[in-house]
């Protein structure tokens, strides 16, 4: 079994600040981190090379300085990582990214499953899974808390909120994982150690030449999404104090204002 | 000069430090309070490898060296120093017999060792050979009938010394040579003769549990001694050397972890109608606080360098365990004062810091031994 794996390196919104002015994001000194979604991915596909001796291959598109969470799912025990990296790929929405990212995976081949993370924190779009796999023309099923090998087939069960569905699914397909899913391993000295040798360059660069992809599809000019305007919607905290002389009167109080606004 | 880690040290620093928030962060308060052993934890610190540092992959271990060693211990110590504790100590155990055992040993015991399925443990402190560790008593006399050592004697204050699997004791093989005639003998648990003896309670790191071990006529083959006869003493001293910079990472990761802290709770307690931060008075402390720990910092970066790249490193992981050990204990207590009440309470950490931090002081070695240490090699 081939199992891809879609990683997005993101800054940690967990530290990120927003610059009020230009309602962007403050990159500067906040640490690159492995898309969250996306390290349950990994850690799925982990789960499936112990079961059933697959390769894992980790695929990315980004800076060089991507390759940094590329090295870490190696630490983790991926098999082998590209990283599509070019100037031409700049400035992509979700359908210009899916369309390099599915070039990609064309050109890599042979593959049996493909997983993803459900959305990156940076975006939280949640497209890119869900277009890639229309791309290749293969099944899809996002929001997979678990997943089951099951013969040939995938059994998936896909979160929803008002109920979970347990789909089977033949491969070639696309899985979007959620932090349900697992519990991400830490990676192991040894293979940190491994990994992180510098003497060894084991990312693959994939630059717009080496893929087989439609130049008007693609960047800053192939893509339909314009961003029209970012900014941080204004918080207002409106609260009232509600009197009364007991309980009863006071809760009278509330139920009368919560009728006056159609809340209940 | 390179002030740099490596891509890899700074993962590794990274994953120690989410090992550390996910799996003893939340156990930390109750392990100090109950004592135990946090035998969950030493599991898993052998699964992601944190137990084989240093020892090399042929042997089941990670292989890395004793700057990945510091980081890891430094980042766990940040939240537990009796994880730490257990974790530095017991790859002392693997690090002695990594360089002084036999093939056969090495393919025996260092498996088992450091993929977290048996604790090591060291024993060379007796009731009149603490500092003095020349002065041991116990012997282990051959019998050449059967082929066995015969172990008569007491150990005391030994780290883990009732968990352990294996055991690394320190006895006279020759009792008319002294120190000379000290060596190196791996004793398993369970074997007859050998028990454990008094559990003491601590001051600190209440997880690391610490025991006297009793022998009474204990015999095991000849095939367990660890080097040479009469290399004992030089075993122990070479051991101690390494372990001096993991008791210094150890208490690093105290002290950073208590400025971290007392940062956090400075600019949250509000006294006089602004955060306490706004103070001179507790800023200057913040100062001496962060002075004192940068040099401890790399000093101990230092001595593992040394040691890493072959030179000598007696005397600077002497300086370093030394200065790191005061700096932890400087920097607790003034974290604590900082916390004011709330920091003699058990609700917060630094309790707990305050008393672990101590015994960074006196074990490997008291701040006195240290200061013979430094000042030998200064003066020679």
């Amino acid at each position: 079994m081939n199992i891809i794996v879609c990683v997005k390196q993101v800054p940690n919104t967990n530290e990120v600040k927003i610059n009020k002015e230009t309602g962007t994001l403050i990159r500067e000194g906040v640490e690159s981190i492995i898309n969250p979604d996306d390290k349950n991915a990994i850690e799925a596909a982990l789960v499936l090379k112990e079961q059933v001796g697959a390769k894992v291959t980790l695929l990315s598109m980004g800076p060089p300085q991507a390759k940094a969470a590329l090295k870490e799912g190696l630490a983790m025990g991926a098999d082998e990582a590209y990283l599509l990296s070019d100037r031409a790929f700049g400035g992509s929405d979700t359908w210009a990214t899916a369309t390099i990212i599915a070039a990609a995976i064309e050109k890599i081949g042979n593959y049996d499953v493909i997983f993803c993370g459900r959305q990156a924190i940076d975006g939280d779009t949640a497209q890119v899974g869900p277009e890639v796999a229309e791309f290749l023309g293969i099944p899809q099923v996002t929001y997979a808390k678990d997943v089951k090998l099951d013969g040939e087939d995938i059994l998936v069960t896909r979160y929803t909120e008002n109920a979970d569905f347990l789909i089977r699914v033949k491969t070639p397909c696309l899985l979007t994982a959620i932090k349900e899913l697992n519990d991400p391993r830490f990676p192991t000295v040894a293979k940190i150690i491994e990994v992180y040798d510098e003497q060894k360059d084991n990312i693959q660069v994939l630059t717009f030449a080496d893929i087989d992809v439609d130049p008007t599809q693609i960047g800053l000019k192939g893509s339909p999404t314009n961003v029209f305007r970012s900014f941080v919607p204004v918080k207002e905290k409106h609260s009232e104090f509600i009197e009364g002389s007991n309980e009863n009167e006071k809760a009278k109080v509330l139920m009368e204002k919560l009728a006056a606004l159609k809340l209940i | 000069m390179d002030f740099k880690f490596t891509d890899g040290q700074l993962m590794l620093q990274k994953t120690a430090a989410e090992f550390a928030e996910k799996y003893i962060e939340p156990r930390a308060e109750e392990i100090d309070r109950t004592g135990e052993f946090p035998k969950d934890i030493f599991t898993e610190m052998g699964k992601v490898g944190f137990s084989g540092i240093g020892t090399p992959v042929e042997y089941g271990g990670s292989g890395g060296n004793d700057i990945d060693k510091v980081l890891v211990v430094t980042e766990i110590a940040k939240k537990d120093a009796s994880c730490a504790a257990i974790l530095s100590i017991h790859t002392i155990f693997a690090s002695v017999l990594n360089k002084f055992g036999t093939e056969e040993q090495k393919k025996k015991y260092l498996p088992e060792t450091t993929n977290g399925g048996a604790l090591g443990a060291f024993a060379l402190t007796e009731p009149n050979a603490g500092s003095d560790a020349g002065s041991a008593k116990t012997t282990a006399i051959l019998d050449e009938e059967t082929g066995e050592y015969v172990l008569n004697g007491t150990k005391c204050f030994i780290s883990g010394g009732g968990q352990a699997k294996n055991l690394l004791i320190f006895a006279l093989t020759d009792p008319s040579k002294g120190t000379k005639g000290l060596s190196c003998i791996l004793v398993e648990k369970g074997t007859p003769g050998f028990s454990v003896g008094k559990i003491e309670e601590k001051m600190g790191i209440h997880g690391s549990e610490t025991v006297e071990l009793i022998f009474d006529n204990c015999r095991v083959p000849k095939e367990n001694l660890v080097g040479k006869e009469g290399q004992g003493f030089k075993i122990a001293m070479t051991a101690l050397d390494g372990a001096r910079i993991g008791v210094a990472a150890q208490a690093l990761g105290i002290a950073e972890r208590a400025l971290e802290e007392s940062v956090k709770y400075m600019k949250e307690r509000v006294q006089f109608g602004k955060p306490i931060a706004a103070l001179q008075g507790l800023q200057w402390y913040i100062a001496d606080m962060a002075t004192k720990i940068e040099c401890a910092k790399w000093m101990i970066y230092r001595a593992a360098w040394l040691k890493v790249s072959g030179q000598p490193y007696s005397k600077e992981a002497a300086i370093a365990k030394y200065n790191a050990s005061e700096t932890a204990t400087f920097v607790t207590n003034l974290a604590l004062q900082i916390h004011g009440g709330y920091g003699y309470m058990k609700d917060y950490p630094l309790e707990r810091m305050y008393r672990d931090a101590k015994i960074t002081e006196i074990y490997e070695g008291t701040s006195e031994i240290h200061k013979v240490v430094i000042s030998r090699s200064v003066l020679k």
